[in-house]
C-alpha cells in the first residue's frame, strides 16, 4: 500500500496528540517513584526510581487530616462510592423519566420535559445553599446518601435517552404489546438492552462527573471519614506547609496517579460494551 | 354469530378525522379475509382496532363470542405481522419467537418444543441463533410469521407484510402465506393495497374506500360483478376503461358508439366500464382504437391507444397477435361484458 503524504502528516499530528496526553502522566508516574528530596533538588524525572512501593504505601495508608483519622485509601473508596452512586442513579432515573416522557403521552409531557431541561441552567454550584439546607434538614450531612442524592437528577442524560427512545419504531412497542409485554417489561426487555451503548456512554460521563465533584463534598462533609479524593488533593498540597518538613512532592505525584485509576478503570471496562454497541448498529 | 364480528365500528381520531365509518363485517373461523384499498382508506386502522392497538370510537368487536372492545391487546389472543416486521433487534430468532410465550408463563420445555415446531414449519431452524440483522428480507418475514404462529392465536393479522420485499420474493412469500394459512387453518385478516395480492390470497375480500367497505365478496365475485365505480376501477389490472355516456330509452350512447337494449331502466349521465381483457378484434365493431403503444408481456399484449375523441383506452390481447403502433383496430365487447355506473353516485346500474 502506498502511503500518502497526507497520511504521514495525519499520523504525526495524532502521535503529537498522544504524546501531549501521555507524557505528563508518565512524568507524574516516574516522579512518584523517587525520593521527594531528589525531585526537589533535581526536578521531575523521566525514569523509574527505587521508592515506588514506599511512596504508594505511604500515600495509601498514612493517616491524615486534622484529626489524623482518614487515609487516602479511604478517600478513594468514598469517591468511588459517590461516583458509582451518582452515575448509576443518574442513568436509571434519566432512562426512566425519558421513558415516561416518550411513551406516556400525557398532556404535560412537553412542559415537564422543558422544565427538566431548564435545570441545566441551574447546576449544583448555583443552588448550593438551598441544596445544603435541604440535605442538612433531612439529617443527611456526613453520609453517602447526602453526597449522592442531590446530584442524581440529570437533564443531559434525560435528553439523550429521550432522543434515543424517539428513534425506536412504534411497531416495536405494538408488537411487544401483542406479545404480552407490560409497561415495565417493555422497558426492561427492550429499551434497556437496545440502549446499552447509550447507558455505557452516560455511565462513563456521569462517573467522571461524580468523581470530580469538589464543592459539594467539601460543604457536605465535616467528618473526615467521608472525605473524597478531590478534597484530599487539596489537603495533600497544603499540609506540608503547615509544618517544618519538606514538601512531600513524590507522594503528591503518587496520589495523583492513584486518583486517576478509578475513572480509567471504568472507561476501560465499559469500552468493550461501547464498541460492541457501535458495531451492531441495529434498531 | 361468526368467529369475528364487527358491528358498526367507527373510528374518529382526536383531530376529528373519521378513518372508519360504521363498518360491519363478519369473518368465519378459518377464513382468509383480505382488506384492500388505496392508502389512507382506513383498512389498517380497522385491522389495528381488531388488534387493540387503536381505541374503538363506536361499535363492537366480538372475537370468538367475546366482546373485546376494552380488552388489552395482550389478552386478546391475536398475533400481528407488521409491515416492517418489527422483529426484536436485540434478541436472536429463538428469543423473538419465544418472547410472547415467556410472557404467558409457559414452561421452558414447552416453549422450546413450540419454537422448534414453528421454525421447522417455516424452515428457519438453521437461523435460530442469529440476530434479525443477519437475516435476509425473506427470512425476516418468516421469523415475523413464526412469531405469530408460535403463539397459536385465535386470529392472524397481517398489515401489508409483503410491501418491503422485492417483486420476486413477494410472489413467493404470497404463495407461502396462503399455503401456511391453509395448513395451520387459523382465521386471518390481511391488509394490502395491492389488488393482485388481495385477489390471490383472499377467501373473501373487502374493498375499502374512505373508511367504508364498498364491496365484500369472493375475489371472483368482485372482479365479475363490481358494485361501484371505485371497486371496478380498483380491482383488475390493467385498470378497467371508463367512458362517459348517456342512457335514454335503454340506449347507451358513449363516445362514438351506441349500445342498444341495455339491461337497465336508468336514464341520464353514466360511466361505461369495459375491462381490457373483455375485448376482441372484429371487423366493423363498436369501438375504434388507434394504437399508440404496445406492451408485450409474452403471454399477453397490452395495447394502449386512443378512441376517436382522444380518450385513452387499453385493450388486452393474446401475446401471439402482432399489433403495430399506429394501427387502427376495431374492437368488440365480448359477451356484452360491460358495466354501467351512475355518474353521480358511482353505483352500478346494469
Amino acid at each position: 500500500m502506498k502511503i500518502k503524504p497526507l497520511q504521514i502528516i495525519a499520523h504525526i499530528i495524532l502521535i503529537l496528540g498522544v504524546l501531549l496526553m501521555v507524557v505528563p502522566i508518565w512524568i507524574s508516574f516516574a516522579s512518584s517513584s523517587h525520593d521527594s528530596v531528589t525531585i526537589l533538588t533535581e526536578g521531575m524525572k523521566f525514569h523509574i526510581g527505587d521508592q515506588l512501593a514506599r511512596n504508594y504505601n505511604e500515600v495509601l495508608n498514612e493517616k491524615g487530616g486534622w484529626s489524623e483519622e482518614v487515609t487516602a485509601a479511604k478517600m478513594f473508596i468514598n469517591s468511588f462510592i459517590m461516583a458509582l452512586g451518582i452515575a448509576t442513579l443518574k442513568v436509571v432515573i434519566s432512562a426512566m423519566s425519558a421513558y415516561a416522557l416518550v411513551y406516556y403521552r400525557f398532556k404535560l409531557a412537553v412542559p415537564i420535559f422543558w422544565l427538566i431541561f431548564i435545570t441545566l441552567l441551574v447546576p449544583l454550584e448555583v443552588r448550593i445553599f438551598p441544596s445544603y439546607k435541604i440535605v442538612s434538614d433531612l439529617g443527611l450531612t456526613n453520609s453517602y446518601t447526602g453526597l449522592i442524592l442531590p446530584l442524581v437528577a440529570s437533564a443531559t442524560a434525560t435528553f439523550f435517552f429521550r432522543q434515543f427512545y424517539k428513534t425506536i419504531p412504534d411497531e416495536l412497542l405494538e408488537s411487544a404489546k401483542l406479545d404480552g409485554a407490560n409497561a415495565w417489561s417493555f422497558f426492561i426487555d427492550f429499551l434497556v438492552p437496545l440502549s446499552k451503548t447509550m447507558i455505557a456512554a452516560m455511565f462513563i460521563f456521569m462517573f467522571v462527573y461524580g468523581y470530580s465533584q469538589y464543592l459539594w463534598p467539601l460543604i457536605m462533609t465535616t467528618a473526615e471519614e467521608y472525605w473524597t479524593v478531590v478534597m484530599g488533593m487539596k489537603i495533600i498540597y497544603t499540609e506540608s506547609y503547615e509544618g517544618v518538613a519538606l514538601p512531600r512532592t513524590a507522594e503528591r505525584f503518587a496520589y495523583i496517579i492513584l486518583s486517576m485509576i478509578p475513572p480509567v478503570l471504568v472507561v476501560v471496562f465499559l469500552q468493550k460494551w461501547f464498541i460492541k454497541g457501535l458495531i451492531q448498529t441495529e434498531k | 354469530m361468526s368467529f369475528l364480528d364487527l358491528k358498526n365500528v367507527t373510528k374518529i381520531y382526536p383531530n376529528g378525522t373519521k378513518a372508519v365509518h360504521e363498518t360491519s363485517l363478519s369473518v368465519d373461523e378459518g377464513e382468509f379475509m383480505v382488506f384492500v384499498g388505496p392508502s389512507g382508506c382506513g383498512k389498517s386502522t380497522l385491522l389495528r382496532m381488531v388488534a387493540g392497538l387503536e381505541d374503538i370510537t363506536e361499535g363492537d368487536i366480538n372475537l370468538d363470542g367475546k366482546l373485546i372492545n376494552e380488552i388489552d391487546p395482550s389478552e386478546r389472543d391475536v398475533a400481528m405481522v407488521f409491515q416492517n416486521y418489527a422483529l426484536y433487534p436485540h434478541m436472536n430468532v429463538y428469543n423473538n419467537l419465544a418472547y410472547g410465550l415467556k410472557n404467558r408463563g409457559i414452561d421452558k420445555e414447552t416453549i422450546e418444543q413450540k419454537v422448534n415446531d414453528a421454525a421447522k414449519l417455516l424452515q428457519i431452524s438453521d437461523y435460530l441463533q442469529r440476530k434479525p440483522s443477519m437475516l435476509s428480507g425473506g427470512q425476516r418475514q418468516r421469523v415475523a410469521m413464526g412469531r405469530a404462529i408460535v403463539r397459536n392465536p385465535k386470529i392472524f393479522l397481517f398489515d401489508e407484510p409483503l410491501s418491503n420485499l422485492d417483486a420476486k420474493l413477494r410472489i413467493q412469500m404470497r404463495l407461502e402465506i396462503k399455503k401456511l394459512q391453509q395448513k395451520v387453518g387459523v382465521t386471518s385478516i390481511f391488509v394490502t393495497h395491492d389488488q393482485v395480492e388481495a385477489m390471490t390470497l383472499a377467501d373473501r375480500l373487502a374493498v375499502i374506500n374512505n373508511g367504508i367497505i364498498e364491496q365484500l365478496g369472493t375475489p371472483i365475485e368482485i372482479y365479475d360483478n363490481p358494485k361501484s365505480l371505485f371497486v371496478a376501477g380498483f380491482i383488475g389490472s390493467p385498470q378497467m376503461n371508463f367512458l362517459d355516456g348517456n342512457i335514454k330509452n335503454k340506449t347507451l350512447s358513449a363516445e362514438g358508439f351506441e349500445i342498444k337494449d341495455i339491461d337497465s331502466d336508468f336514464e341520464g349521465e353514466v360511466k361505461l366500464g369495459i375491462r381490457p381483457e373483455h375485448l376482441s378484434q372484429r371487423e366493423n365493431s363498436l369501438i375504434n382504437l388507434k394504437v399508440d403503444l404496445v406492451e408485450q408481456l409474452g403471454s399477453d399484449n397490452l395495447v394502449y391507444g386512443r378512441l376517436k375523441d382522444k380518450k385513452d383506452f387499453c385493450y388486452r390481447c393474446p401475446g401471439n397477435l402482432t399489433i403495430e403502433k399506429g394501427a387502427d383496430l376495431s374492437l368488440n365487447i365480448e359477451n356484452n361484458k360491460y358495466y354501467i355506473f351512475d355518474k353521480s353516485t358511482g353505483k352500478r346500474v346494469n
